[in-house]
């Protein structure tokens, strides 16, 4: 089961002063365990530009399209057996405790 | 009805019932489809509701419920045209009625199971107690609607999107181990205590009390291992000991201190105490209560439910409130207050060291407790301080005080009992000055 970790910021990340886990040991960690399939950081808010088509006409503007103070700063692409595995996964991300991670499940279509 | 048909349909629908309980959780795990496997237990159900009266309850009753459900979703697979479904059908081919006999281990397991993925942190909090009403507890779903005032549509759209998340997110079927466990329990805990005191409040509907109950015990017997599953259920026997005498004849609560302890359940508060000994651990010194056993390290610090358990069972077990174990409670109350930090453990807090080291003990906590101004015009916090001031021998103020907790009183039945304490105290203070 593929779930995407968007890997986002915070408004008010984990005062622990234990030093956070580092990103390169987690990448590492999760590709050698077939966890991780791919993922990277994103380049900051202000290069982003959104791209809209209505009646045939390509609207491109800059700036992310919702205006929110939590930022998606990276993803990566998990194959896990379940959510479980998944959240384990997540948790050992740096950004856990300097952000937040959503995770979403792929879509299943061929559900009834 | 003749009484025997009548206990003959109360037989078959006990019988019914609790097979139905038993039989979900494997239909569950087999087909992967809530939905599929709830409707054909509930389909099944009907059929025995309406065969068992006349005919009787078959032998295996689990079983007869099982072969019925499989068979309608094996139909309703059959008429599946993906190939998923295939697969599934080829695994509810592999569930025999055998499966559903009474108690084998697997069957248990599989409650278990099911209570871990209903009580998922992933899931919102309203969707996880109307699931394990709904799933494991079986209470249909215009029931779960009325009991927390939604409508049935609005009770139904909850139910779908917790188990349509459960199968797209795919949330395990599973009871985490290892430290996974210590992260969860206490969420499935506070689910279980939820349905509880909604079974308990004045206006909860009194079966799930029952429910949380019959949970907590399946939970201490899969669980030995888990301290605070087996103080879960001292505390809910402990506070259900009293349930005939909360209440008077008018169905007002009565305080505990005004309740008449001879209708309190003795044999609930014997198992409760019973559960408590056997748990050991609780270092809070012997007062017949079992032998603290400080010295196991593996059994740790009591937990929250531990100590509110530990803290009922003095109450349970004094003739009177003067003779209760005041010192015990407020060394219980000291660690709470440490575990977990609320305004009203330090209000209760105050009161225990009020009745265990005299009023201006009390009073000092109370001070520090409503420091932070979460206790302003709270009833109880004023009438705490109240009885706290009458007891130092300042009736005059503790008179003005019962009037001024009676003027924030939630309820007539309250603010009476309030304003009584102040008459009483009213005319002490008059006549000892007239004396």
């Amino acid at each position: 089961m593929k779930y995407l970790m968007f890997v986002c910021t915070d408004t008010e990340p984990d005062t622990d002063p234990t030093p956070e886990p580092d990103v390169n040991l987690w990448v590492d960690r999760h590709d050698a365990s077939g966890q991780r399939l791919m993922g990277m950081a994103l380049a900051p808010k202000s290069t982003a530009t959104t791209v809209r088509v209505r009646d045939g006409q390509t609207l491109v503007s800059d700036g992310p399209f919702a205006e929110t103070k939590e930022l998606i700063v990276g993803f990566d692409l998990l194959e896990c057996a379940d959510l479980d595995e998944a959240i384990e996964v997540a948790k050992a991300h740096p950004m856990a405790r300097g952000g937040r991670i959503e995770i979403r499940p792929q879509a299943d279509w061929d559900r009834s | 009805m003749t009484e025997a048909r009548a206990a003959a349909a109360q037989a078959a629908a006990a019988a019914a019932t609790e097979a139905y309980q038993r039989i979900v959780a494997p239909l569950i795990r087999i087909t992967g489809d809530w939905t599929l496997a709830e409707d054909c237990a509930q389909e099944a159900l009907a059929l025995a509701l309406d065969r068992w009266p006349a005919d009787g309850v078959p032998d295996n009753p689990g079983g007869w419920l099982m072969t019925v459900a499989r068979n309608r979703a094996l139909d309703v697979l059959r008429r599946g045209t993906v190939e998923r479904r295939k697969l599934r059908e080829l695994a509810v081919l592999a569930l025999t009625a055998a499966t559903a006999e009474p108690e084998p281990e697997e069957i248990v397991d599989d409650r278990l199971r099911l209570v871990f993925t209903c009580c998922h942190p992933a899931l919102p909090l309203e969707g996880r107690v109307a699931l394990t009403l709904r799933t494991i507890c079986a209470v249909p779903t215009p029931d779960i609607a009325r009991a927390f005032l939604v409508s049935e549509s609005t009770m139904t759209r909850r139910l779908t999107r917790a188990k349509t998340k459960i199968s797209e997110a795919r949330i395990p079927y599973r009871v985490p181990t290892g430290p996974a466990l210590q992260e969860r329990l206490p969420g499935v805990l506070a689910v279980l205590y939820l349905l509880f005191t909604h079974g308990y409040n004045p206006d909860g509907e009194p079966a799930f009390a029952d429910e949380a109950i019959r949970l907590a015990r399946l939970l201490a017997r899969l669980m030995p291992a888990q301290a605070e599953a087996h103080a879960l259920l001292a505390l809910f026997l402990l506070q259900h000991s009293r349930r005939h005498a909360r209440r008077d004849a008018a169905g007002d609560l009565v305080p505990l201190d005004r309740q008449d302890r001879a209708r309190w359940d003795r044999t609930a508060i014997d198992e409760a105490v019973g559960i408590l000994s056997g748990l050991g651990g609780t270092g809070l010194g012997g007062t017949g209560l079992g032998e603290p056993d400080l010295g196991d390290p593996a059994l740790g610090e009591p937990g929250p439910y531990a100590l509110q358990a530990l803290i009922a069972a003095c109450h349970a077990t004094a003739a009177s409130v003067p003779d209760t174990d005041w010192r015990r409670i407020a060394d219980c109350y000291d660690r709470l207050a440490e575990l977990r930090p609320s305004p009203v453990i330090e209000l209760n807090r105050a009161v225990a060291h009020g009745y265990a080291h005299g009023p201006a003990a009390g009073l000092d906590l109370l001070g520090r407790a409503r420091a932070g101004g979460a206790l302003d015009g709270y009833p109880l916090a004023i009438a705490a301080e109240a009885d706290l001031t009458a007891r130092a021998g300042d009736r005059a103020r503790a008179a003005d005080l019962f009037r001024a907790a009676a003027a924030h009183a939630h309820s007539d039945v309250e603010r009476r009992a309030l304003l009584d304490r102040a008459d009483e105290l009213r005319e002490a203070s008059d006549g000892a000055a007239a004396a």
